[in-house]
């Protein structure tokens, strides 16, 4: 025997004494030829790994770059076009933005920008996350097929409108009276107002122009837009209960509140978990594009969101490193969020989103 | 007893229909209002008069849309952007969606997290905003300089639809991939020949979402297209909505013309709305299916 030191000797019985592992040679081999066999596979599978080229190509340009950026928050300058034309400040954009050290206002508007994205997006889980669900258990009951898919055709239709024309629309139906144009508000206005539920007086001056009603039109537009599409996965899990169960309930004399709570509602249960869970991962992502499209410097009070605060500081202002501070503070809260969110359902429904 | 029963079930279906239908109604609503604001004459938009069938009908305002250059240039821009935009997303997601379908492919693990950090983590918009006037910056230097190149190729793609696909192709027997392997295909050609047509409805699924996304796209092109006569129809729409809700441009508008500037916004909502209404039918039966298979694996 060599003296090459080895650990993975045996006791062979025949000579009596403690041999080298005969499969441990392949295994050492296999170990020092790791890479070898790596290159050789890829090289063997070549079309395949070609084939996922453009794909990481894409996101390193264009998705992993940009977080490269993200280290703009650590540095000085302001007009510099890029990271490397800067330097190191260390925390300072972090210690304005939280503390307010040397920029009370800016501050003061980030942390109103941050306590907007949670409302908005926390009255969207409280009024929206139902709508689905109960428009899910509406059409369960519609037993004709020609009337439901001429209710799901009309119901999924505003999820497949652009955001601009969408809110544009908002802007058009609620918008202001104008003396010099010698124009009267816009028609659901007029309706409010004829109604009793908001005085004439706001309605001539533009629900959009008033803060009070700006987290109101968010969340009305948003179902309108979003509770027929999503509807479509609770509706899935319920068609997917056997009639036999409904019959077995009605013949155990259950209604349909009894039907609902014992039937339906447990078996989509996880489907509601899911989604529950999906939702409140989000809690920190508001879009950005239907708030730009829907504010205006009248309503920053209610409506402004971190995503434009950054925006409006970082893009169409000159606060660059300001604004991907407030941004980055904001997604990496956001991604603790789904990262635990998805931890809970991997426990509570052995199913795991991603 | 049974009576009873058969009364709260039919009192629920009762319920069930009339709240769908004033749902669905509700859904209608601003698209029909849209269209009927659209030919209204002039007093009867100002004042918030329509308030479901047009009023003194006039054609006028979408002869105003039609006649201008802007808008039919902003409409080709549009297309242009949707269909090479569609392709080139349809292209990355479908051949890396197949490799990454594969067991057999080497770190599957981690590319799959590669993609679905994605998801999670977004590093913003002015890093995306720096990143974006670089990529116009190279793309100049290579002779480039028509921005919605740039829309195509470094905006759109979602990591979410990519893994629609996977799991469709993770659902093809493996097989069918043996047997045309044995038959001597090649990758590219179990691709077109096997997983294509198998996983059609998944596919147009995928397709519609991008096309549809590509389509509304807005808010990047404003950014970054900076001529004018470049911008897709989105922005051209919300210009022209910026454009006449400023009283004061409007301020003598009537004596010119038979219709409020309103209309003329409606008209652009509904010339951009007419390309989704007309599809929109024949793949509404795609979609739902891919929803309900949403990423959830088990």
């Amino acid at each position: 025997m060599n003296d090459k030191v080895t650990d993975f000797l045996i006791f062979d019985e025949e000579s009596g004494t403690y041999i080298e592992d005969p499969e441990q040679a392949v295994r050492d081999d296999v170990e020092k030829n790791y890479w070898k066999n790596v290159v050789k596979t890829v090289v063997k599978d070549r079309r395949l790994y070609l084939m996922l080229l453009p794909m990481i190509l894409v996101f390193l340009l264009w998705r992993y770059l940009p977080m490269y950026e993200l280290l703009g928050s650590f540095k000085l300058t302001e007009d510099a076009k890029s990271v490397s034309e800067q330097y190191f400040s260390g925390f300072s954009y972090f210690r304005t933005l939280i503390f307010g050290t040397g920029g009370a206002e800016l501050s003061a508007q980030f942390w109103r920008a941050f306590r907007n994205t949670f409302l908005l997006s926390f009255y969207g889980l409280v009024f929206g996350f139902p709508m689905p669900i109960i428009i899910a258990l509406f059409f369960n009951e519609i037993r004709s097929d020609i009337a439901r898919s001429i209710y799901q055709v009309l119901t999924y239709l505003p999820k497949f409108m652009s955001t601009v024309v969408m809110t544009s629309l908002v802007v058009m139906l609620v918008k202001q009276g104008s003396d010099t144009s010698g124009t009267q508000p816009g028609v659901i206005s007029q309706m409010l107002s004829d109604l009793g539920l908001i005085s004439a007086d706001t309605a001539y001056a533009g629900m959009l122009n008033d803060p009070r009603f700006f987290r109101a039109v968010y969340q009305i537009s948003g179902i309108w837009e979003n509770a027929g599409y999503d509807s479509i996965v609770f509706f899935a899990a319920m068609i997917a209960v056997s009639p036999t169960s409904f019959e077995a309930a009605q013949i155990d004399g259950a209604d349909k509140m009894a039907q609902m709570r014992y039937v339906i509602l447990p078996s989509i249960f996880s489907v509601i978990i899911i989604m529950l869970i999906t939702r409140i991962g989000s809690l920190l992502s508001v879009g950005y594009e239907k708030v730009l499209l829907l504010y205006d410097p009248n309503t920053y009070v209610t409506a402004d969101v971190v995503s434009t605060f950054a925006q409006r500081n970082g893009i169409a202002g000159s606060l660059k490193g300001m604004a991907t501070a407030a941004e980055m503070m904001n997604n990496i809260i956001g991604m603790l969020l789904v990262i635990g969110a998805n931890a809970v359902s991997r426990k509570v429904s052995d199913v795991s989103l991603y | 007893m049974r009576r009873k029963l058969e009364m709260s079930e039919l009192i629920f279906r009762l319920i069930s229909y009339l709240l769908l239908t004033m749902f669905a109604v509700s859904c209608l609503y601003p698209f029909v209002y849209t269209v009927s604001s659209a030919i209204s004459g002039y007093a009867e938009v100002s004042d918030s008069k329509i308030v479901l069938l047009p009023k003194n009908v006039q054609f006028d305002a979408f002869r105003d849309v039609f006649s201008d250059n802007a808008f039919w240039n902003a409409y080709t821009n549009t297309l242009f952007i949707t269909f090479y935009g569609t392709l080139w997303e349809m292209f990355v997601s479908i051949l890396g969606a197949y490799a990454l379908s594969k067991k057999r492919l080497l770190f599957r693990k981690g590319f799959n997290f590669f993609l679905v950090f994605t998801m999670w983590f977004s590093a913003g918009l002015v890093p995306q905003y720096l990143n974006y006037l670089e990529t116009k910056r190279a793309f100049q230097s290579i002779g480039i300089y028509d921005d919605k190149w740039l829309v195509v190729f470094a905006m759109g793609m979602h990591a979410m639809n990519i893994i629609l696909l996977r799991n469709a192709f993770e659902g093809v027997p493996s097989e069918i991939e043996e047997a045309a392997i044995v038959d001597g295909a090649t990758e590219f050609q179990v691709l077109r020949k096997v997983y294509l047509p198998m996983c059609k409805p998944m596919i147009a699924t995928v397709a519609l979402f991008f096309a549809v996304s590509r389509w509304n796209g807005y808010f990047w092109s404003r950014q970054m297209i900076s001529k004018i006569s470049e911008q897709p129809l989105q922005v051209y729409l919300r210009l022209r909505l910026e454009e006449y809700s400023d009283p004061e441009a409007t301020a003598n508008w009537q004596l010119s013309h038979s219709y409020a500037p309103d209309s003329v916004i409606y008209a652009l909502i509904v010339c951009s709305m007419i390309p989704i209404l007309v599809i929109y039918p024949f793949i509404q039966k795609y979609f739902a299916k891919g929803v309900n298979v949403g990423g959830i694996k088990e």
